[in-house]
């Protein structure tokens, strides 16, 4: 990761190092607050402030009641739970196969990620081995999935702190990404991709030489937006130094993803428990030395690079084969056989009426994510509908961190460390 | 089956009820009583160091004769271990259990969200209130097999639930309290707050 070249700390301008204001707000009469100076007209009075659930600094429907003092956060309180859809409840009445168009809507920044976790936690629990191809594309599916969300992060937070190039930059070649998406499963958002036991389609003609020309062109997009960011006055003055977590706090608030990476802790998902083959890719973990906004935005930038080095691997090894595993009783038959075939129109119609029947057991299954661990964790009975299906939601659990990353900050430090902790609200609230 | 199994056997005798392993994962069943001491123990101790806390959920079974289970998902970041404790809470009596919010902090909103959802009680969890929900939700505890997918008021009830509820209902007794403190509340919400019209603060007792 590179090494910052400019160090710049204006964010904590009218704050001594214990969080105390020791310049005036805006409109105050300084000679006339020394005069007063026994008694401070504004000492003491606190205000609350509501930000959200409608604020486009909150990414999403999340709403924050603030006490202020001046302009110091003295305490938040976080609201969560406007998009809550019950998604964990629908999950029990609904085959394993159906819960995939569930999983798009959680992270909706990241849908691939979540069908892929999906169907491997589903695939763990019913010891289903995938094939060689699936594995390679699940691998595409995930790091595509994790550019674009760092891309949509790094845009709209360069917007929170007023530059707006970098985000048009970000979405022109997240819409490169959508275009791939669009070509392999007919969706932009709602991909859908997996089903258990391999995937929805095999990529089109065409995906493999388009993805192979955005690995090769989109590093000089990672290149301009360092260059714009990196070494900026402004961007420094209002990220370093802000919303630091040591190592300790951040493993104490299991914080995950680039936000744990950043405090300096190597836990990384693909490299820990490693999953589709990963430990067989060469790529590197970035790790941040102060766990400030600063650095998670570096470690996002490097992981688009290791991401795309990541691609660029499962491109060249892609092998031939089949996407789905041989076996009748998880694979959907072609239409065509269905159409055509008694054998295959009777195991069409068990699957579709029926589902697939778990054992019973239980399977916690977690793959690095955009925003961290996802996990998701089975309950099974031995039907063919889960008992029980959670989401590790990776948002949720760093959001909860917020509070103890404000408190005692300005508040426009509260737009940065809130926009740099990454959530979404889908999968806060599921 | 994993080691630590055999490590807390001999460390906590009966209060480690059961061990099975399904799908390569080994899962250990405590007495609800002795969770913090033995999950403190697990995080601490050299050897163990489940030091990562991945996750708290709850599991409750089709069968309702079958306890309800809260489930703690554990991770040691130095030996890339993962462990899954797991205790079970008889219907029949009070779902409570203690709070691991001392060990780590995460625990906080994910207990929360369990109490919201389940609703099992943590004890001397510093601030156990709804947050997936509202706080005047009166429908129940949403997860519990015994709560209908579409909830338990008809539509037009939870339309009309909403419409009258009271714009300081939207901000916790904490958050008024603050403001009341510091600048005061407008004489109108002051009123209806004098009057007790926040909505009906559910009674999880009545509801289940």
């Amino acid at each position: 990761m590179a090494k910052r070249t400019l160090e710049v700390d204006l964010a904590t301008t009218g704050v001594d190092a214990q969080g105390n204001p020791i310049t005036l707000p805006l409109g105050v009469d300084a000679d006339a607050a020394a005069q007063a100076s026994d008694g401070p007209a504004l000492a003491g009075e606190h205000m609350l402030i509501n930000i959200g659930p409608q604020h486009p600094a909150t990414h999403g429907v999340l709403r924050l009641v603030v006490e202020l003092d001046g302009e110091v956060v003295v305490r938040v309180i976080p609201h969560v739970g406007y998009l809550h859809s019950g998604f964990e409840k629908l999950g029990e009445y609904r085959y394993y196969n159906q819960l995939i168009p569930l999983t798009d809507r959680m992270d909706y920044l990241a849908p691939m990620s979540n069908n892929v976790c999906l169907a491997m936690a589903a695939e763990k629990l019913m010891g289903v081995e995938i094939t060689e191809r699936c594995k390679v594309l699940r691998v595409i599916a995930c790091e595509t999935n994790r550019i674009i969300s760092h891309l949509v992060w790094l845009g709209t937070t360069s917007i929170d702190m007023g530059a707006f190039t970098p985000f048009l930059w970000c979405f022109q070649q997240r819409e490169r990404i959508y275009d791939l998406q669009e070509m392999w499963t007919g969706a932009r958002l709602t991909t859908s991709l997996t089903r258990i036991g391999g995937l929805m389609a095999d990529i089109p003609d065409g995906f493999e030489d388009g993805l192979r020309e955005f690995c090769k062109t989109f590093p000089k997009t990672i290149q301009e937006v360092d260059s714009i960011l990196s070494n900026n006055g402004i961007w420094c003055g209002r990220t370093q130094g802000v919303g630091i977590f040591t190592a300790e706090q951040a493993l104490d608030y299991s914080l995950s993803g680039p936000l744990l990476r950043a405090s300096g802790v190597a836990y990384d998902v693909r490299k820990d428990r490693p999953y589709l083959d990963y430990e067989t890719y060469d790529f590197d973990i970035p790790l941040g030395e102060r766990g400030d906004v600063y650095d998670r935005y570096m470690v996002r930038l490097e992981e688009l690079r290791q991401s795309t080095r990541i691609l660029e691997q499962a491109l060249d090894r892609l092998p031939d084969g089949p996407i789905n595993v041989d076996d009748p009783r998880i694979t959907l038959p072609p239409k065509s056989a269905a159409m055509s075939d008694m054998e295959a129109m009777i195991f069409h119609f068990k699957q579709v009426m029926e589902g697939i029947p778990a054992p019973v057991g239980e399977a916690y299954f977690s793959l690095e994510g955009p925003k961290g661990e996802l996990g998701y964790y089975f309950v099974s009975d031995g039907t063919a509908k889960p008992v029980r299906w959670r989401v590790r939601p990776p948002s949720f659990i760093n959001l909860a961190a917020l509070p103890a990353m404000c408190e005692g900050r300005l508040l426009s430090d509260m737009i940065a460390i809130n926009a740099s902790i990454d959530i979404v609200m889908g999968e806060v609230d599921r | 089956m994993n080691p630590s199994v055999e490590a807390l056997r001999s460390e906590f005798g009966d209060a480690l009820v059961s061990a099975e392993v399904s799908c390569g994962d080994t899962y250990i069943y405590i007495d609800p009583a002795r969770n913090a001491e033995i999950l403190s123990w697990l995080k601490d101790t050299p050897g163990q160091v489940y030091n990562y806390l991945v996750d708290i959920t709850a599991v409750e079974y089709r069968d309702a004769e079958l306890p309800i289970e809260v489930v703690y998902e554990l991770f040691s970041l130095d030996r890339q271990v993962p462990f899954r404790v797991k205790a079970r809470l008889p219907k029949g009596e009070s779902l409570e259990i203690a709070s691991i919010v001392s060990l780590w902090s995460a625990a906080d909103w994910l207990e929360r969200e369990v109490y919201d959802m389940f609703g099992i009680i943590f004890t001397d969890h510093p601030d156990l209130r709804r947050i997936l929900m509202w706080e005047t939700y009166a429908e129940g505890h949403p997860l519990r097999k015994s709560f209908p997918l579409r909830g338990r008021f008809s539509r037009s009830e939870q339309v009309r639930q909403a419409l009258n509820a009271n714009p300081e209902a939207h901000y916790s007794l904490e958050e008024l309290s603050i403001a009341s403190e510091n600048y005061g509340l407008p004489e109108k919400m002051r009123d209806r707050l004098r009057r007790g019209e926040r909505g009906n603060i559910p009674d999880p007792e009545v509801v289940e």
